[in-house]
């Protein structure tokens, strides 16, 4: 299927800002089950500083803002081609090895709850089955609610709220799945849902590594894997490595975030 | 093992008589009077503070900080003996950066078996954002600061790689020139190598290792945490022996791709930094965000090859205790070669029979906590008082991991001038490498701590340490 993406994110600021860097993970990249015809992004307010891989492979775009801006727009426009691969991704590239993934940090360090959870998912031998029970396991104990003030809660810290989005699921699956064995990998995106081309936000999911499938993605939101509606745009070992924007500021103007995201299948 | 060694004492040997690298100075010293000699040394000290005021405008308290007592006899090396130990360091520093290189792409080194992959995924100092990054010429370790000591006429032991950022070099070039101010005539009798050229390799050294991409005149900048760092007075006193910038975090900013440096003329971009802000603090971007001593966007510019930095983030893997236990098959994996300094035979605690072999030998050991330094947290066995030892035995069965333990070794000796005459101290040495794409290059000396406490084997400054200017003869 081939999915248009326009993404618009705007920081408006009630003081001017005197420096401020961000990183964009914003670039989706051409793979196996994607591949991306074109993809432009333009900031109005800042400018490119320069762009970089990054250890997990994301293109990733540090800008500037221009000096004194109290606004700053970053627009993202593009068409990429997905096929349907059930949500299997396929083998680990690149240099981080494996065991990296299994590393806890600090949005997916188990506590009492992710070890409870961990204990309680019946395995049956079949990685693929257990894992989709698990996301299924989530959902259930953690129904999707977008009243949730802390953009930034731990996957502990999620199962003790009881309801969460699909940010939180991640974390979730992340942490239970590496406190079974699993290595696990966040990943950000966008979904085109069904019947409607403006979309709330970009997406997350997980992925668990396999030893015969290798990453297979889960989006326990939907209670799904990933289908030719899902582009995968950036990896990391939880939010705050995949994170489409992250950024650093001088001064402490007070910051409106406003995003206006559409991906439509045509 | 439990038999006391013989200790070695560089100027008199086992015998007693001056060995023959020692003898000049020895018949000089015959000549002079102990009590003129104490009151030189202690017109030196004044000398040192003068210095460390003129170089630290802002505070004395920075100036007193940094003032670790001089002796004025100088530890001597022979050329022959030099040249093994620099032959041995070279071969080392070549075999850290070829490991460093490895463990952030491939590692082969584990896939080979060779070192355990828990080594590298349950130590804290293993880097993720630098897998994948090569940098001009895969240098990762630009300066290294080996610590070795001696137990012999011929025997000579590393005792750690500081491969992430060693200090000291300024004693090393300021003892020569108290040495020279004070005692000219010596360097005429003796033929000493001279070491006041490290400014001047060091700058070369960098400006070798500038990224591809940049052009013109290299300029060189040293990243400081600020006048309140204990060595801020180094960092003063190389950046302008250097000629390079003295910059701190807030100088700087990414313009035009490049981390730049404010001037009178609009900013200008940096090509190489050496910096003297530990990983945690570098980029609050990338790692610790409530750092207010690093660059934002430094590890970004680095990633997109747009500035070098001295030494990388992420060399900490390669000189950790735990890594130095496997240092003579990382020597011999990357070179092909065998290790020609030798490793001080390590137990790591975290091997449970190495453990009770560690316990039940406790008052034997030296025992160091796998990240510590400066010579904290660590017990030195045959010195320890029962308490000691049975509170240390806690810690070590608490946490196995955290330690290492190496057998006391018979440190060398080489006398001070004590209220009497000549007294026998232990030493050890820190020679200094730099390390380019052009080679590694190793300056004929280095740091010679003294631990002046008689009998004391902890030769760290903050620990009652010293320090002695170190000559390595030219050949005869």
């Amino acid at each position: 299927m081939r999915l248009k993406i326009s993404h618009t994110t705007s920081y408006h600021y009630d003081t001017p800002v005197p420096y401020a860097l961000q990183q964009l993970r914003l670039r989706p990249k051409s793979r196996a089950n994607q591949v991306v015809e074109n993809w432009d992004i333009t900031i109005e307010g800042g400018r490119k500083q320069l762009t970089f891989e990054d250890e997990h492979s994301n293109t990733v775009d540090l800008i500037s803002f221009d000096p004194g801006a109290s606004e700053i727009t970053v627009h993202c426009q593009g068409e990429v081609d997905v096929t349907d691969t059930h949500g299997i991704v396929g083998r680990q590239t690149g240099f981080v090895p494996l065991w990296l993934y299994q590393r806890s940090t600090s949005l997916t360090r188990p506590g009492t709850q992710v070890r409870v959870m961990a204990a309680a998912l019946e395995q049956t031998g079949n990685a693929l089955n257990d894992l989709h029970r698990l996301s299924s396991d989530i959902l259930e104990k953690v129904p999707y609610s977008t009243d949730q003030a802390d953009p930034e809660l731990s996957a502990e810290q999620v199962l003790t709220e009881g309801h969460g989005v699909c940010q939180d699921h991640a974390h979730v699956f992340i942490a239970v799945a590496r406190h079974l064995g699993y290595p696990a990998r966040y990943v950000s995106g966008y979904l085109s849902m069904d019947g409607q081309i403006d979309q709330n936000a970009s997406h997350a999911w997980a992925e668990a590594h396999l030893p015969d499938l290798g990453w297979v993605g889960f989006d326990v939101s939907n209670g799904i894997s990933p289908d030719d509606r899902y582009v995968r745009v950036a990896t990391g070992l939880d939010y705050s490595g995949a994170a489409p924007v992250s950024g650093l500021r001088l001064g402490s103007a007070g910051e409106k975030l406003h995003v206006k995201l559409q991906v439509e299948q045509q | 093992m439990t038999k006391p060694r013989p200790i070695f004492d560089e100027m008199t040997g086992f015998s007693g008589q001056p060995r023959k690298p020692y003898e000049k100075y020895s018949e000089w010293f015959s000549k002079e009077e102990v009590a003129h000699l104490r009151r030189k040394s202690a017109r030196a000290e004044s000398l040192f503070r003068l210095t460390g005021i003129t170089f630290n405008v802002y505070g004395v308290e920075e100036a007193t900080e940094r003032l670790i007592p001089f002796d004025l006899v100088p530890r001597i090396i022979t050329a022959r003996e030099w040249q093994t130990l620099s032959r041995g360091i070279e071969q080392r520093v070549r075999a850290i950066n070829a490991f460093l290189h490895d463990i952030y792409h491939r590692q082969e080194i584990i896939r080979a078996g060779r070192v355990p992959v828990e080594m590298i995924a349950n130590n804290d100092a293993f880097l993720p954002e630098m897998i994948g990054v090569s940098p001009p010429g895969n240098i990762y370790t630009h300066i290294v600061g080996t610590d070795l000591v001696r137990t012999g006429e011929n025997e000579f032991y590393v005792l750690e790689d500081n491969a992430r950022t060693p200090s000291g070099v300024s004693y090393m070039l300021e003892n020569r020139e108290t040495m020279l101010h004070m005692f000219p005539e010596l360097f005429s009798q003796n033929r000493v190598r001279g070491v006041s050229h490290y400014p001047r390799a060091l700058r070369r050294s960098l400006s070798a290792c500038r990224p591809d991409m940049t052009q013109g005149h290299t300029v060189v900048a040293v990243l400081t945490p600020g006048i309140h760092n204990s060595a801020y007075y180094e960092h003063a006193f190389l950046a302008d022996q250097m000629g390079a910038e003295l910059v701190e975090g807030h100088d700087l900013r990414v313009v035009d791709g490049r981390v730049a440096m404010r001037t009178t003329q609009g900013y200008q971009p940096i090509d190489v930094i050496y910096r003297r802000v530990d990983d945690e603090y570098l980029d609050p971007l990338t790692f610790n965000p409530d750092s207010m001593l690093g660059v934002p966007g430094i590890m970004d510019v680095y990633r997109a090859g747009g500035i070098t930095i001295a030494n990388a983030p992420g060399t900490g893997i390669a000189d950790d205790k735990a890594i130095y236990s496997y240092m003579p098959e990382i020597v011999e994996f990357y070179t092909g070669e065998r290790p020609i300094l030798n490793n001080v035979p390590t137990w790591r605690c975290s091997d449970p029979e190495a453990l009770s072999y560690v316990l039940d030998h406790l008052d034997e050991l030296v025992v160091k906590e796998v990240h510590g330094s400066g010579g904290y947290g660590m017990l030195v066995g045959p010195a320890a008082s029962k308490k000691e030892l049975s509170e240390f035995r806690a810690k070590l069965e608490a946490k196995p991991s955290n330690y290492i333990a190496q057998p006391t070794l018979s440190l060398s000796t080489v006398p001070i001038l004590a209220s009497k005459g000549l007294s026998p101290r232990h030493v050890d040495l820190r020679p200094f490498a730099l390390a380019s794409p052009n080679g590694v290059e190793i300056i004929p000396g280095g740091l010679t701590r003294v631990a002046l406490k008689k009998g004391s084997l902890v030769v760290n400054s903050s620990q009652g340490g010293g320090t002695k200017d170190t000559w390595v003869l030219e050949d005869e």
